[in-house]
């Protein structure tokens, strides 16, 4: 069975065929099956515009950046700055200096807890986290609270996995010093309304970070016009190398915030007595950085951009449809997050196998999903489920992997069944 | 379907893994520890009863994990039983060194032999410690240890 129908879908121009040439690993197979890649939530596959970016950084452009009084290092340098203009567009920020390269998402929330949260959060102090968050949005605050004192409160959510509207409102206190939540869940694909929370939060005096890795390959955002005060996300999960990550803070905020980590490249002068900050962004971006990554992340935005952030979504959630009733048709599969507004990300369980089981059996027939606890094990004890499989869609993703999971599922079946 | 596959879910562990036998608690365990497997999440609790002689009088778990998991622990548990903590470890021995293709499980003493249904897993590495997690538990309970983490 093939998924190239012309009938499939209604974004007609969006050629997913086409796409997919664009991603030499899709060609590969596994098991020797064709590779059905439904795991994009944990990272996605990289274009040939992608890859050759980051070759060609290496083959003809590479130097150490800010500091060469050379050609090849001034040109790299301008280049690798140029990706914080593209990072800006991308997300509707007011000034490329309120882009911040990291190594991932983990390492911008990381960065937020120490510089933000130690400078500015005391004993008391209240940060709001939900049930849904990545392990990356709450450990860090769980150290927080260990060495500062501050309290950390979890906003529930409903069976469907929705955020608890009422129950945020009564989260949120005077004391309220930060709001911490997942634009998307990497686990139900829910779509949190980050208007409504950010607008709540301010409203109490409260700053807002979002965690947009998930929601960042499928939902287009601007900075300017949501308000947020942090946005983070990695570059591996849009398309571009692992290794590079990004944090958007607004420009007061920044200002006001101390370093992250000490060493070259983000200060403005050294004595043994006393160190002074360099500016932004440089001041948060300690030692040579991910130079061929972060030129990588940029080649990636503008593939995705070249194709449109709506007209992805609009692929995505057609495939979401399909997968969900394709799959919602088995018998004893039960679907893991059923929020009326959710993206790319199907959770489920079959209640004849353990989620292990299923992986193991179905990578067998090509196909690649994640299960497990998807480092989110309180939305695992929330949800009242050991682990899940979680089938997680692409801009590249068609119909033939879905029909090749709901396949495979079969073989899990005819075992457990 | 490929071979592997049906190698690694012969009926006797599905068998297993869907009715494990001692699975429960209990309230005269004298070693008992904790298994966790951060990577995948899964957990499970072994109980141990030694007699005056040192010897394990009673085994049994309880917890939550995927088939191979379960069958293991379920398979073990009825084997550990009337066995010293020497003939344990013995036993736990042969048993990962089959896990981890270090050893065919051809060594396994004929008492133990019916394990061999678990070397399967050879095949599948990210799946060796779903079948080692309970052992590995099992040794610390008979150590004293209250718990133990493998990744």
């Amino acid at each position: 069975m093939t998924s190239h129908n012309p009938i499939e879908t209604d974004t007609a121009m969006y050629d997913v065929e086409a796409i997919r040439a664009d991603f030499p690993i899709l060609s590969r197979t596994m098991h020797d099956k064709p590779l059905a890649f439904l795991d994009s939530a944990a990272s996605a596959q990289k274009p040939r515009q992608v890859i050759d970016a980051v070759r060609e950084v290496y083959e003809n452009e590479y130097a150490n950046v800010h500091r060469g009084l050379y050609q090849i290092s001034e040109a790299v340098t301008a280049k690798y700055e140029g990706t914080r203009e593209i990072i800006r567009d991308f997300i509707g920020a007011g000034h490329t200096h309120e882009i911040i390269f990291t190594r991932n998402g983990t390492e911008s929330i990381n960065l937020v807890a120490h510089s933000f949260g130690r400078h500015f959060l005391n004993e008391g102090d209240e940060v709001v986290i939900t049930e849904l968050e990545h392990h990356a949005n709450i450990v860090p605050w769980q150290m927080l609270r260990d060495e500062k004192g501050i309290v950390l409160k979890v906003v529930p959510i409903t069976d469907d996995g929705e955020l608890i509207m009422s129950a945020f409102d009564e989260a949120l206190s005077p004391r309220t010093k930060l709001v911490a939540v997942s634009h998307m869940s990497n686990v139900l694909g829910t779509v949190l309304p980050v208007e409504d929370i950010i607008r709540r939060s301010h409203a109490v005096g409260a700053k807002v970070l979002i965690d947009g890795c998930q929601a960042v390959t499928h939902i287009p955002v601007d900075m300017q016009a949501l308000g947020c005060d942090f946005y983070i996300f990695s570059g591996h999960k849009l398309y571009g190398p692992s290794g590079i990550g990004v944090l958007y803070g607004r420009e007061e905020l920044l200002n006001e915030m101390p370093p992250f980590m000490g060493g070259g490249d983000m200060i403005s002068s050294v004595t043994f007595e006393k160190s002074t900050w360099a500016k932004l962004p440089h001041k948060f971006e300690a030692g040579t950085p991910a130079i061929a990554q972060a030129i990588g992340l940029g080649a990636a935005i503008e593939y995705v951009n070249g194709l449109g952030l709506d007209a992805i979504a609009a692929h995505e959630n057609d495939l979401l449809s399909y997968a969900t009733q394709q799959l919602s048709s088995l018998e004893g599969l039960r679907i893991i997050g059923t929020a009326p507004n959710k993206s790319s990300v199907i959770s489920f369980m079959l209640d004849y196998a353990h989620p292990h089981d299923i992986a193991t059996i179905i990578d067998r027939a090509g196909v690649a999903v994640r299960a497990g606890h998807h480092c989110a094990q309180p939305l695992m004890d929330r949800m009242d489920v050991p682990a899940t499989v979680r089938a997680s869609l692409g801009l590249y993703s068609n119909r033939a992997d879905i029909d090749a999971l709901v396949r495979a599922l079969g073989d899990v079946q005819e075992l457990f069944g | 379907m490929s071979d592997d596959l049906r190698e690694l879910y012969q009926e006797v562990i599905l068998d297993h893994g869907k009715n494990p036998r001692n699975f429960h608690a209990s309230d005269d365990a004298t070693n008992e520890a904790r298994g966790n497997n951060p990577l995948c999440g899964d957990q499970l609790v072994i109980y141990l009863k030694l007699d005056d002689d040192g010897k394990v009088a009673d085994a049994s778990f309880l917890g939550k994990g995927c088939a191979i998991s379960m069958a293991s622990a379920s398979m073990m548990t009825d084997l550990v039983k009337g066995r010293s903590a020497e003939e344990a470890h013995v036993m736990f021995d042969a048993f990962h060194d089959m896990c981890t293709g270090e050893g065919d499980g051809a060594d396994l003493a004929d008492d133990i032999d019916k394990l061999r249904v678990l070397s399967g897993v050879r095949e599948f590495p990210t799946r060796v410690k779903c079948a080692t997690l309970p052992w590995h538990t099992m040794v610390a309970a008979l150590k004293g240890e209250n718990e133990i983490s493998t990744e």
